[in-house]
């Protein structure tokens, strides 16, 4: 089987979100990587370093600069005459195309895979992952998105790829990219960190939330997270929600501040290694997942812990 | 300007979904169900649009059990028009209700079709962007914020590292994301005159579409089950806990 895996970029540099997707790619069979965008010969030269990845295709066009899925799920669509297999890791931007190239080529998609189990049989998450399904397809064509926590990141040096230049159809002329409001941070990506910090409700407000969450965070050099609860109420931005519809996160480490754990919220992090839990509500179902808890009054025990770690 | 507002009956987002014994699915007998929420806020939506004169009609569509009517009645309380009922009992995938709601938009024109971006049962996130490729039409996945203006809509979407905006030329796809409204609740007076708002019933068959489905589910499985841990009595021995961990 030939797969052709979405490699997520900025132009720039590579995300490490595709890394996973390869590792999950390498189990179906041959790897191939496309990098689609505008002036990113770069990001092709590191993709083709990837360990086991086959061929990269670079398609470099202003049209495909910020990935608008009107204009690249028809390249995708173009390129999978010869591939058998569309593997996108599952982030927003692998969300946005993934469906558009599967019904394009009237293939019904398997979302957020968590394992391969066979040719075309794969294991994913439903009902917030509550529930595992095995499914199998009988599409002749695959459409994948992979759940980056579930597969080991492949090595991003050891393979020396060719980087193949390929054209697709160009600007379809339905959208336009407007702007982004992307958060320049030198903290460590929540996808990839390895301690996380997390806030809920309980922490009041904006002001409070940093008050409290963020001098943790800069003690252990974790990311920071939050509840749903607390991105609702304007106390961070939407990037930060862990969750069933937010990011899917799995650190060695997550410590859950003021965070009761609905269902929802639990279906992002329960991958974690450890979970610390600090709530004074000593019945809140975080504890039922949570390895260490403290039942504490958090507007105490938080600086008191940054203090004396 | 009409809306076609897609909507799907799905477990209660408060109820904790069980996995039958025999591995078949999950236990969907005597539960609770609702609208799905993402769907819910894809109905306040246009009717917000509608309330500031940007749409005249709000058609909101169900593909599902006669049950499904429970949920449509609900959109036609909160402030939709009218309301198709797709009436099956099968278990209908993404691909093939997208392929209905493109028979239906053909038929309907709708300026914007405003939907969740994922249903919380099977967790696909893939409905919109499949219409929105059908359709050939531009889709904007993930809405924080959607602006109509004249024949394009501005949507601000909630992307990874933060927030993205896109222009897109209507009619146009667009996916509902947690943070574009909070839902009203309908007032008893609209639950009756819901009542009295027409629902036509269609079939997959009316529009020509194979719903048969293209994955298999062999197998439904509990996930693996994480045990409590231990409770610590005070700071002091969760900073030992934390060093033992080798992060501090």
């Amino acid at each position: 089987m030939k797969t052709l895996v979405w490699v997520e970029h900025d132009n720039k540099s590579l995300a490490d979100a595709t890394l996973a997707a390869v590792t999950a790619a390498g189990k179906m069979g041959e790897v191939h990587l496309l990098v689609a965008g505008s002036g990113c010969r770069a990001v092709a030269d590191e993709a083709a370093k990837i360990e086991g990845v086959g061929k990269v295709h670079l398609a470099d066009d202003a049209a495909y600069e910020h990935a608008l899925p009107e204009n690249v799920a028809p390249l995708v669509a173009d390129l999978m005459g010869h591939h058998d297999a569309f593997v996108a890791p599952a982030t927003t931007t692998g969300k946005n195309i993934a469906p558009r190239v599967a019904a394009l080529l009237d293939v019904m998609q398997i979302s957020d895979i968590l394992s391969v189990e066979g040719d075309k049989t794969f294991t994913r998450p439903i009902y917030a992952g509550n529930a595992i399904a095995t499914v199998e397809s009988s599409d002749e064509k695959l459409v994948i998105t992979v759940r980056g926590t579930a597969f080991e990141k492949a090595a991003a040096e050891g393979g020396s790829a060719s980087v193949e230049e390929v054209s697709g159809p160009t600007d379809a002329g339905l959208s336009t990219f407007v702007s982004e409001e992307i958060a320049e941070s030198d903290r460590p990506e929540l996808t990839s960190a390895k301690v996380i910090v997390s806030g809920g409700r309980a922490l009041k407000d904006s002001e409070t939330f940093e008050q409290i969450i963020t001098p943790l965070a800069d003690k252990l050099g974790a990311g920071i997270g939050a509840s749903r609860a607390a991105v609702d109420a304007g106390y961070v931005p939407n990037d930060y929600q862990v969750g069933q519809t937010g990011k899917i996160v799995a650190p060695e480490v997550y410590i859950a501040i003021g965070i009761s754990g609905a269902i929802q919220h639990l279906a992002g992090m329960k991958d974690s290694k450890t979970i610390i839990a600090i709530n004074k509500d000593e019945d809140a179902p975080i504890f039922q997942v949570a390895d260490i808890g403290l039942v504490a009054d958090l507007f105490k025990a938080v600086p008191e812990l940054t203090e004396k770690l | 300007m009409k809306i076609l507002v897609p909507v799907k009956r799905v477990i209660d987002y408060n109820v904790k979904p069980r996995v039958k014994a025999d591995g078949s699915g999950v236990d969907l007998a005597n539960v609770k169900m609702s609208m799905n929420p993402f769907d819910e806020i894809a109905v306040e939506e246009a009717i917000r649009l509608k309330e500031a004169g940007k749409a005249e009609e709000i058609i909101a569509v169900s593909i599902g059990p006669a049950k499904a009517q429970e949920t449509l009645r609900t959109a036609l309380a909160m402030g939709a028009d009218r309301a198709i009922l797709v009436q099956t009992d099968d278990e209908v995938e993404p691909l093939a209700v997208a392929k209905i709601l493109k028979a239906i938009a053909d038929e309907e024109q709708p300026g914007i079709v405003m939907l969740g971006k994922q249903a919380i049962d099977d967790d696909s996130n893939q409905t919109g962007q499949m219409l929105a490729a059908l359709m050939g039409r531009p889709q904007g996945t993930f809405a924080n914020t959607v602006e109509v203006d004249g024949d394009s809509v501005t949507v601000k979407r909630e992307v990874d590292g933060g927030l993205q905006t896109v222009k897109l030329t209507m009619p146009a796809i667009v996916t509902t994301d947690l943070r574009l409204n909070e839902p009203r609740y309908a007032s008893l007076p609209n639950i009756m005159k819901a009542k009295q708002k027409p629902l036509d019933t269609k079939a997959p068959a009316d529009f020509g579409v194979d719903t048969a489905p293209r994955l298999k589910t062999t197998n439904v499985s509990e996930p693996p089950v994480r045990q409590a841990g231990e409770k610590v009595e005070d700071v002091d021995a969760l900073v030992a806990k934390i060093k033992a961990l080798g992060i501090a």
